[in-house]
């Protein structure tokens, strides 16, 4: 009777979740990266190896929409880390402030976009921003404003940074959240330490605060990261399949979308769409790895 | 759990009722139309059914959005339906291609339809056809008469008569000349492109020509249309860059505009939603007295599922579809959308009827690139949304447009290599 005991308990309890992400998780992804390695040729499927992913970088017709799409999508990002994550903080700065009042009701108002779909932020913000019905033209005009009206949405050189302020909106009550929720677990004894030793008002929140929320923060830019590269229902809602006007707003997930599903006279091609998949999966994989092992590691973490 | 059981059951004790009755043969037609389920249910398919006995016809339309999906989907399965609505060109000749649909050639009422009607399910040589025309759509432009009356225009029939119309709308300033907008890309192409081209290029005459490689997309012929397009952009309303779809239709049917760039679909939409009296005049052409071209393109058609269990039926109401009774149910329930049998059929919609009428005055052709033209990748048609628009925009000039275009059709079209 030396034999470990066989624990039944963990299999059957582990069974339905393990069964359910398998069958809906782990298996299309595998598949997925496994039609990526064929293609179609006679109503036939072929093993081609690699030749999707050659034909998606060096075929100047694919490789230009796709860094086309890879910048675009770079760009999306930078854009939430720079405005979303920073107002997220300050926000939850603000609303920590044990003085401010109506704090919830800000809390919740800030919040709300978050859980709308995306088709109905979509559909809202071109509303508000069309030219024609628009009340964003009206309120320009209403204080004098009209000249810096653009149809943004329209022009090449706005619509992607729009696309990306409309999503910073929708959805900085996230970082504004997990922020707030790790300000309020720093003890009232190291702030009060700290106003002894002299250090009060803003420099209590650079010198104490804000090394404390680190780890929040760099958990807020990888969600951040995998949110934005797998980015697609905006910018379909908005702009459609084809990301227009002339591709500017094009991400990896409305590429992908394309050429998977086929769109308009382009038919469906499964399998450069599986390689575009396997594209994005590479790009957020060494992403996710270059945050877990070369940023979380080296992160300083303090006992409080 | 308990749900589905329920469900389930149902769904159990439904099909076997319906079995039970069903001496009766039930064609079932996958379709894209949602909007036209009324139009089957009411009229379309009682019509049948009273000549036919024995044969019930159930309309399932799905989505547009989704339809070649869910439709490729279930004939993979083998769940899909007898009859199928046909897409024109490479999506149904796909279909045909994997088996899908069958060869309907030798159908009789076959003959009921010109080589351009068919052209759309034809293989490539034009030996097999695999659906049954039923309609087209017609471009050209509907305008606001009272807006006409009230600033005195004249319909135009040349160019120059087209812009000095728009400019005069503009000096009044109390419509927007022209409702099109750039945003969703496709009406640039379809109702610019594709409707004013066909009198430069000659229409079937460029268009064959274009597929058989003796003439290039940088050819005058077919960069011409984009100089003219690039007027255009200062007669579209303020915005127009991120005015979409909707917004042109409803600033039209508002009032606000004076014309409208369309296609003849949008008459039953326009009927219901305008109050003021509508004209409609084919794109203009270059000079006094030039042959005329319309863009007359074969938009719908049906087929049969090869996998059917029941072939005689399914042809016979294929044949009732190729039939003048079917064209003139259609055609009159569903302004905008033409039978292309050679019958001609009385349509009582005067917006309609004047579109239509252009058939006799002006030469039809299709769509320049859908035809063979958008297989490959770069997809042509696809590439010509965004030049149009680039067009409209000043972006790029013509000559660079059609030097782009053309070096994407040639980089996987042999007869352009």
């Amino acid at each position: 009777m030396n034999r470990p005991r066989l624990r039944w308990h963990i299999v059957v309890f582990l069974a339905p979740a393990v069964l359910v992400y398998t069958a809906v998780m782990i298996f299309p992804l595998f598949n997925t990266l496994r039609l990526a390695l064929y293609t179609e040729i006679d109503q036939t499927r072929v093993f081609v190896g690699l030749q999707n992913f050659q034909t998606l970088f060096f075929d100047p017709i694919w490789s230009e929409q796709f860094w086309n799409a890879l910048g675009n999508n770079f760009w999306f990002f930078l854009i939430h880390m720079l405005v979303q994550n920073p107002i997220g903080i300050a926000l939850a700065a603000l609303l920590s402030h044990p003085r401010l009042r109506f704090a919830a009701l800000y809390r919740s108002a800030i919040f709300i976009p978050t859980i709308l779909s995306f088709v109905i932020v979509g559909f809202a913000w071109k509303l508000i921003l069309s030219p024609i019905w628009g009340i964003a033209p009206s309120m320009l005009d209403a204080i004098g404003l009209k000249s810096l009206f653009a149809p943004w949405l329209g022009k090449e050189e706005y619509a992607l940074t729009t696309l990306a302020l409309i999503s910073v909106w929708q959805f900085v009550g996230i970082p504004m959240m997990l922020i707030y929720a790790a300000l309020l677990t720093i003890p009232e004894e190291i702030l009060e330490a700290g106003e002894i030793d002299g250090i009060t008002g803003a420099s209590a929140f650079w010198k104490i605060k804000l090394p404390l929320i680190l780890p929040s923060i760099g958990i807020i830019s990888i969600l951040t990261f995998v949110g934005n590269f797998n980015a697609f229902d905006l910018i379909y809602a908005a702009q459609g399949a084809l990301a227009g006007p002339d591709f500017s707003t094009d991400i990896l997930g409305t590429f992908m979308y394309r050429t998977f599903f086929g769109f308009q006279l382009q038919l469906g091609d499964p399998h450069m769409g599986s390689a575009i998949a396997g594209a994005m999966f590479a790009i957020i994989l060494v992403g996710v790895c270059i945050y877990l092992f070369g940023i979380q590691t080296r992160m300083r973490r303090y006992q409080l | 759990m308990k749900h589905t059981r329920l469900k389930l059951a149902l769904l159990g004790t439904t099909l076997m009722a319906t079995t039970a009755y069903a001496e009766d043969v039930t064609l079932t037609i996958e379709s894209w139309r949602n909007d036209d389920l009324t139009l089957w249910q009411d009229q379309i398919i009682p019509a049948f059914e009273a000549q036919h006995p024995g044969i019930k016809i159930d309309f399932t339309p799905s989505a547009p959005a989704e339809y070649n999906a869910v439709l490729n989907s279930k004939l993979d399965a083998g769940s899909a339906g007898d009859l199928i609505t046909c897409r024109p060109f490479d999506a149904s000749l796909a279909l045909y291609d994997a088996g899908h649909l069958s060869d309907l050639s030798g159908v009789d009422a076959m003959s009921n339809f010109s080589d351009v009607a068919k052209s759309a399910w034809q293989t490539d040589d034009g030996a097999v056809t695999f659906c049954v025309p039923m309609a087209s759509v017609i471009h050209g432009f509907i305008y606001n008469k009272d807006a006409f009356a009230e600033l005195g225009l004249e319909v135009p029939t040349t160019e120059d008569e087209f812009f000095a119309a728009l400019d005069k709308i503009r000096e009044d300033g109390t419509y927007i000349p022209m409702a099109m907008g750039t945003n969703d890309q496709w009406e640039a192409a379809t109702m610019g492109y594709n409707n004013i081209g066909p009198n430069y290029w000659k229409g079937e005459e460029g268009r064959q020509a274009l597929i058989a490689g003796e003439q290039k997309l940088t050819d005058e012929a077919w960069t011409a249309p984009y100089a003219t397009l690039a007027r255009w952009g200062e007669y579209l309303g303020d915005g127009y860059e991120a005015q979409t779809y909707p917004d042109s239709q409803n600033i039209f049917t508002l009032g606000r505009a004076a014309i409208y760039p369309a296609g003849s679909w949008e008459i039953s939409g326009f009927n219901t939603q305008a109050d003021f009296e509508m004209g409609a005049f084919k794109p203009p052409v270059r000079n006094a007295g030039d042959t005329c071209y319309i863009s007359d393109h074969t938009d719908i058609g049906i087929g049969m599922n090869a996998a059917t269990e029941h072939p005689e039926a399914a042809e016979t109401f294929l044949a009732w579809v190729a039939s003048p009774e079917f064209a003139e149910i259609f055609g009159n329930a569903l302004p905008g959308f033409f039978p292309l049998s050679d019958t001609p059929v009385e349509l009582q919609d005067p917006l309609a009827k004047e579109i239509v009428g252009w058939r006799n005055e002006c030469e039809s052709t299709i769509r320049s690139t859908y035809q063979i033209l958008s297989r490959g990748t770069p997809n042509l048609e696809n590439e010509t949304w965004g030049a149009s628009v680039a067009a409209i925009k000043g972006a790029k000039s013509p000559e660079e447009l059609g030097a782009e275009l053309q070096e994407g059709l040639a980089s996987w079209y042999a007869p352009h290599q």
